[in-house]
């Protein structure tokens, strides 16, 4: 029987969207869930695994875009919780890369 | 005692050398049979996990900005799913290297077309990446090549050829590959011999060679009578080197007395730190592309600024002729040309830099600030309409208005053009608002002869000698006459000493080549009586 998925959505506020840096910290982050987590552009999707930097940013998701992210697994709850976190401080304040 | 064997190619860069053959590994990756699928998939995954390898040691030799770099990197070579189509491929029978790059390529054009400029950016890093594992899969990687040797092989790319130690001499000689390719011309401006379009060879069958980069002779393990020739060779070029050092300081003259502007090409604003200003009259083309090869984006304003700015301090007051991007045809800049399936027909040059108004309008801020530095003119490549020089005008201008508005110190360089494509050679007159024209004759030749630069099989076909392109190059020395348009030459041919008297009859005066043909071009001109 499967667990039923667990979802949220945050508001991609750092200026490059989800690029180089804020995606190496945002898939790093979502592996040490043994939760499966995808994360969408859009509610009806499609979703991408989260714990792929390829497929995180082959998605390109930029600046004010609503970010959905749902987990199915034990530990759904707390990876839900940790990633909309990462993402509504802004990835820890980084600083943006520039284009140099 | 190995059998000695002669080969000839196309002389592609003048000099002599005697030294041990050091064999490029490429020419083995490309001639290399895929092995079967099990092979080729444990190929790659030890190569990438090797280049993980070598980028976890180098974030540790990094700063804290290039160590954010390459964790990105990282994370994207420890992902299973960027090499998925590449195995995919292998499963269908592809070799590691072709699935690695095809794979590879999909993702960097991806990137290359996305919207956001920080997502294109990231295409350097992808190459990067797939460069990285390539030379490992190719075993090329660990190759370093020993100062002073004869590099043979297929082809070589320029960064590579910039990665050699040359200071201990050495040559190039290549099987395919072409003389008026860019690593040529690196060459001809290091001082490298080199040979081009030999054709296969067994050079690792043999351990030493001798090189003549001016007729493109070659011996593969030389015996007595080809060493007696090449000491023969070298007594001679020597005296004509002595020749050449008497004339390096003294102005230009024909047998008759006239003088001739003679000026040299540059491809990077360190190349001005080994030329005597003494010995040459300005700076005829300064190629602006350099600034475009850097690993992630494109070149802010001040650092061109900077670049063009150094070039015209060193140069006192002399003309100083800065050509403005001529990316395109066999000349890629990440993040700003496109893929096409003909590039030297393509958008390249002035076409290019005026679909970019941004990439544009920073080199030419760049340049009407560097201006003030001493005698600047600006030349538009590629230029086939005249209605391409007001664009362009109207550009310069507009950012002229900018930098007063800003209260930066700005002036307006003369704007001229390049004469390469054969549609402004044909009619010269149509384009009498150029402040100038500069005659670029590699590309002049190749449009004339329709025999691509980049193609040893037609390099024969491609040559400034041909009737039709002298025809055409002594067609604008006349209309510029008539026009009262100052005109000079940049290509190779003016440091051709075949071509250089057929160039002054046509009533050329003024010629740019590389810093190490001036001795050799002013010498021979002064046996010149057109």
């Amino acid at each position: 029987m499967s667990v039923p998925a667990q979802s949220t959505k945050v508001l991609m506020i750092h200026e490059a969207g989800l690029h180089a840096r804020p995606s190496v910290k945002f898939t790093k982050l979502a592996k040490r869930f043994g939760a499966a987590i995808e994360i969408s552009a859009q509610e009806e999707g499609p979703w991408i695994d989260a714990k792929s930097i390829v497929k995180v940013m082959a998605t390109r998701i930029p600046k004010g875009t609503m970010l959905h992210i749902r987990a199915t697994g034990e530990d759904a709850g707390e990876a839900i919780a940790a990633l909309s976190a990462l993402v509504e401080q802004d990835f820890e304040d980084e600083t943006v890369e520039g284009g140099a | 005692m190995i059998a000695p064997e002669h080969l000839r190619g196309m002389p592609a860069s003048p000099g002599l050398a005697d030294g041990p053959i050091f064999v490029l590994a490429e020419m083995f990756a490309d001639e290399r049979a895929a092995g079967t699928p099990e092979d080729e998939r444990a190929a790659l995954k030890g190569a990438i996990a090797e280049a993980s390898t070598g980028i976890a040691d180098l974030m540790g030799q990094s700063g804290e900005e290039g160590a954010a770099i390459l964790e990105f990197q990282l994370a994207m070579l420890e992902d299973d799913a960027l090499a998925e189509p590449a195995y995919e491929m292998i499963a269908a029978g592809a070799s590691a290297l072709a699935g690695w790059r095809a794979a590879m390529d999909a993702q960097i054009t991806g990137f290359e077309t996305a919207d956001d400029d920080y997502f294109r950016a990231r295409a350097a890093d992808l190459a990067d990446i797939r460069d990285r594992v390539t030379a490992i899969l190719t075993g090329s990687a660990a190759q370093t090549v020993p100062p002073g040797s004869v590099v043979a092989g297929e082809d070589i790319t320029p960064s590579r050829f910039l990665q050699t130690d040359w200071s201990r001499g050495g040559a190039i000689v290549l099987g395919d590959g072409s003389p008026s390719s860019h690593v040529a011309i690196l060459a001809r401006a290091r001082g490298v011999p080199m040979v081009t379009g030999i054709g296969k060879a067994d050079f690792a069958s043999h351990r030493r060679a001798l090189v003549d980069g001016g007729t493109g002779n070659v011996v593969l393990s030389p015996d007595g009578e080809a060493e007696a020739r090449y000491r023969e060779r070298c007594r001679i070029d020597a005296a004509q080197r002595h020749l050449a050092e008497a004339h390096l300081l003294k102005p230009a003259v024909l047998a008759d007395g006239e003088r001739v502007q003679v000026m040299v090409n540059i491809a990077a604003p360190e190349d001005v730190d080994a030329i005597d200003i003494a010995s040459c009259d300005g700076v005829g083309l300064m190629r602006s592309e350099f600034l475009f090869h850097g690993e992630t984006a494109l070149p802010d304003e001040k650092a061109q600024y900077l670049a063009y700015r150094k070039v015209l301090e060193w140069a006192s007051g002399k003309p100083v002729t800065i050509r403005t991007l001529d990316a395109g045809g066999d000349k890629p800049v990440q993040g700003l040309t496109v893929e096409e399936a003909n590039p030297f027909l393509g958008l390249r040059g002035i076409r290019l830099s005026l679909t970019r108004p941004d990439v544009f309008k920073s080199q030419l801020r760049a340049l009407a600030r560097a201006a003030v530095y001493g005698d600047l003119k600006v030349m538009l490549p590629m230029v086939t309409v005249p209605e391409e020089i007001d664009e362009a005008a109207r550009l310069l201008d507009g950012c002229l208005a900018e930098l007063i508005g800003e209260g930066v110190p700005a002036k307006r360089p003369q704007l001229g053009i390049m004469i390469e494509v054969p549609a402004v050679a044909i009619l010269p007159e149509r384009f009498a608002r150029a402040a100038f024209f500069s005659i670029g004759s590699n590309d002049l030749s190749q449009y004339v002869t329709a025999a691509a630069r980049d193609s040893s099989a037609v390099a024969r076909l491609n040559t400034a000698g041909d009737p039709a392109v002298l025809h055409l190059i002594a067609h604008v020395a006349g209309e510029a006459k008539r026009l009262g348009i100052p005109l000079s030459l940049c290509g190779d041919a003016g440091s051709d000493p075949v071509l250089l008297p057929a160039l002054l009859s046509a009533g050329l005066r003024t010629l740019s080549v590389a810093p190490t043909a001036l001795g050799r071009v002013k010498s021979a001109i002064s046996q010149i009586r057109p």
